[in-house]
């Protein structure tokens, strides 16, 4: 594994974990920023698995795994907060979920 | 191999740029699903096979179906079949399958091509290796794991479930009184 590949991968790593936090930022549509979530979770399992290489060690994966079963978690806690959002408000638009009490 | 990763790398990027300037969920999901395939060609190319098929299995798999799933209830009320024709029309996926292609080309390399130099550039940290280490080590981190995945589960259907109103008539509204009637 050759220095300049390390680096291209962790430079990949933040080009994804950008463009995911771009998204949440933009964005409007709440499944949107879902699915912009699991972007960036997925760039930093990405950073772990390069670490992970770089010194030959299964710590790395192991972490990796740690963020799959987390960001399994995370979606169907999220799906099921987004459907009683949908039928709440009628709308997938985040703006509108701005009250507390509803 | 070198190359691979960074074709794989340029598939990914531009396959999730794609992904969050879509106007529709759909593309978006068929364009998110090509970029973890492209990343996990990146954890290939890595020396994690395990992972490269963990990725594709639960992200452009389970993860990606759930939301899936999740777009046609929230549908189901409006339910137009002409939208959905509109939505498979080959401008649209005409995109993430060249992007699959380029992988598919790069998969087909990594099997055919002759055995070059994979003794200095790869070493991967095999599957088992990553099992020693989290039931040793981590086996505290495997027990939370399955104490988040329990609450996940338990969040998920109380969040879900439908709540029925059950109201009796005369203290509906004016207007649902007289719609249920």
């Amino acid at each position: 594994m050759t220095p300049a590949h390390m680096e291209a991968a962790l430079m990949l790593a933040g080009v994804l974990f950008m463009l995911g936090l771009i998204s949440v930022l933009i964005r409007r549509n709440i499944i949107f920023m879902l699915i912009s979530v699991e972007i960036m979770l997925n760039a930093a399992g990405l950073a772990f698995i390069v670490a992970g290489s770089k010194w030959v060690q299964p710590d790395g994966q192991v972490m990796f795994i740690f963020i799959l079963t987390m960001a399994a978690a995370e979606v169907s806690v999220g799906l099921a907060l987004i459907l009683q959002i949908y039928h709440q408000l009628k709308t997938l638009d985040s703006d509108a979920a701005n009250l507390m009490k509803g | 191999m070198e190359l691979t990763f960074y074709i794989a790398a340029a598939v990914a990027t531009l396959a999730t740029i794609l992904t969050i300037t879509r106007y529709n969920i759909i593309h978006a999901l068929l364009y998110l699903v090509v970029s973890f395939l492209a990343v996990a060609v990146v954890f290939f190319t890595l020396g994690a096979p395990f992972m490269a098929a963990l990725e594709i299995i639960i992200y452009a798999g389970a993860i990606v179906v759930l939301i899936i799933f999740v777009i046609m209830m929230l549908n189901l009320t409006h339910e137009d079949v002409d939208k959905e024709k509109e939505w498979l029309t080959p401008r649209v996926w005409v995109g993430p399958a060249i992007l699959s292609l380029v992988l598919l080309a790069e998969l087909a390399y990594i099997i055919l091509a002759p055995d070059t130099q994979p003794t200095e550039a790869l070493v991967a940290v095999d599957a088992r290796l990553v099992g020693m280490s989290l039931y040793g080590p981590y086996m505290l981190g495997v027990q939370l794991c399955g104490i988040l995945l329990m609450a996940g589960i338990v969040g998920a259907y109380h969040l879900g479930r439908q709540k029925k109103k059950v109201v009796h008539r005369f203290l509906q509204p004016k207007e649902e009184r007289s719609a249920a009637i």
